[in-house]
């Protein structure tokens, strides 16, 4: 799992990846009541919003850690966003994605180097 | 970056691992779990709200009845001693410079409850109103603790730490008791939740003391700490207002629907001209609640768009936790404000499709 600056997490899953926010970021949020994405099979440059995520007291938009395409939703989350809340890097994952850009991929931070991110903002 | 201020129970909320965030100038727990938790507890059961930030301006003396009266827009005379109202207060231009409290002791003592933002603007404001009245006017916000105790089960609670009967406080009525723990306290039975509970103002120096009592003896019934966040989807749901959101300088009480809390036969009071002169020529705007048709949630100055223009704005909104719903409050032309009308809210660059429904939102029989 490779997270960004900006909080979003992106994971191989099968032959796809899968992309979320964080749980730092969950808790940060709190309350998230709907999520919102881009459209499925559009090209979205890495640091472009992919989505927003509302939550009781804020709307906060969430952006393509690499260059992708969308393939699919997180259905669950049509009726249970507070699965972002509850399991952000696992079950509450927001799209599923075809990545562009492979070395893109790479740069991003690991779990532990991410660790250490958080611990100077 | 200005100071910001904390209230005596700052550490208290720290130990109970609030989220602390700046808050109009002060430091103030947002949550302690989450919003949508804290809201439901107090729907059901009950929450404590440290509102210490809130502001008390007492009146003293042979005009300090008269004098309110000619400050706000209720009638603190209409009173009996002991008894509550809520009143906006007008500038002269008939704006709202704050909404608050008139505790009404004798005719000689009379408490304002403001809001903690404006207590310096209102402090300024009423002691340049002050002329030839008979009054000493006094902020002791500082000095001041206030906690809400509010929910279903909030008297319940409050009894165990009081031997007098608190079901002889009606609701906007009040009483000056000592605790069990011999603080003295003024316990009113008001809030701003919509539901049964009460507002309680001591001395500052025991508010850790008293919130810690109060929390021990709501603990079999459920009681929980309650940040600002479900404190204003709280006072949403119930469509009571937000100063700074639903009320502004620019803002009559008239357009926000307050037309109860303005009493037009009183002699006279700030505002009372602008006020007669709009109410007789009619109302240009007025606050209506609506509620979104599709997942959307309206948030505090986003436009309303009315035949693809511009016609007004969002005061507040949110996702109401209780009535899981997306609804707003906000300004619209007055002849478009009936029930039913249909308007867009431009969401984030969207427009999105709302109705005007019927306020408040959530309503609970109180005691009376």
């Amino acid at each position: 799992m490779k997270f960004t600056k900006t909080h979003e997490w992106i994971e191989k899953a099968g032959e796809n990846y899968r992309a979320g926010i964080s749980n730092y970021a969950q808790e940060a949020l709190s309350d998230i009541i709907y999520v919102e994405s881009e459209q499925i099979d559009i090209e979205i440059k890495k640091g472009e919003r992919l989505g927003s995520l509302e939550s009781v007291k804020s709307a906060e938009d969430f952006y393509a850690p690499v260059d992708l395409r969308i393939v699919k939703f997180n259905d669950k989350l049509e009726d249970a966003a507070e699965l972002v809340n509850s399991s952000a890097e696992n079950e509450g994952w927001i799209v599923e994605v075809k990545i562009l850009n492979e070395s893109q991929f790479n740069e991003l931070m690991d779990e532990e180097e991410y660790k250490k991110y958080l611990e100077t903002i | 970056m200005e100071d910001l201020r904390r209230t005596p129970l700052y550490e208290v909320h720290k130990r109970y691992n609030g989220h602390v965030v700046p808050f109009a100038g002060w430091e103030m727990p947002v949550r302690y779990t989450t919003i949508i938790d804290e809201h439901n507890a107090v729907r059901t059961k009950a929450g404590l709200f440290d509102v210490s930030h809130m502001g008390e301006i007492i009146l003293n003396g042979s005009d300090a009845v008269k004098f309110a009266d000619h400050l706000i827009t209720n009638n603190v005379n209409k009173l009996e001693n002991c008894q509550v109202c809520y009143s906006p207060m007008c500038n002269k231009n008939g704006g709202t410079v704050d909404d608050l409290l008139a505790y009404k002791f004798s005719a000689h003592k009379v408490i304002l409850v403001v809001n903690a933002s404006n207590t310096d603007k209102d402090y300024n404001w009423v002691v340049s109103q002050k002329g030839n009245f008979d009054v000493k006017i006094e902020n002791i916000s500082k000095e001041t603790a206030q906690l809400a105790l509010q929910g279903p089960l909030a008297q319940k609670i409050l009894q165990k730490l009081i031997s007098y009967d608190l079901s002889k406080i009606g609701f906007f009525h009040f009483k000056e008791l000592t605790f069990k723990n011999k603080i003295s306290a003024i316990v009113s039975r008001t809030g701003y939740t919509g539901e049964d509970g009460f507002e309680i103002y001591f001395t500052a120096l025991k508010a850790a003391q008293m919130w810690d009592e109060i929390m021990e003896a709501g603990k079999e019934d459920g009681l929980k700490p309650i940040g600002l966040g479900a404190r204003d989807t709280l006072r949403f749901e119930a469509k009571l207002m937000l100063y700074g959101n639903e009320l502004t300088d620019d803002i009559t009480p008239l357009e926000a629907g307050l037309k109860w809390a303005i009493d037009f036969d009183k002699d006279d009071f700030i505002g009372k001209a602008p006020l007669l002169k709009e109410k007789e020529e009619g109302l240009k705007r007025y606050l209506v609640g609506f509620e979104m048709e599709e997942k959307a949630i309206p948030r505090h100055n986003y436009k309303v768009i009315l035949d693809d223009k511009e016609a007004g704005f969002v005061s507040s909104g949110t996702y109401a936790p209780f009535l899981k719903k997306y609804i707003g409050l906000g300004y619209v032309p007055y002849e478009n404000r009936k029930r039913g009308n249909e308007l867009y809210i431009d969401i984030r660059g969207k427009l999105k499709k709302a109705v005007i429904v019927k306020t408040p939102f959530y309503r609970k029989q109180y005691k009376k």
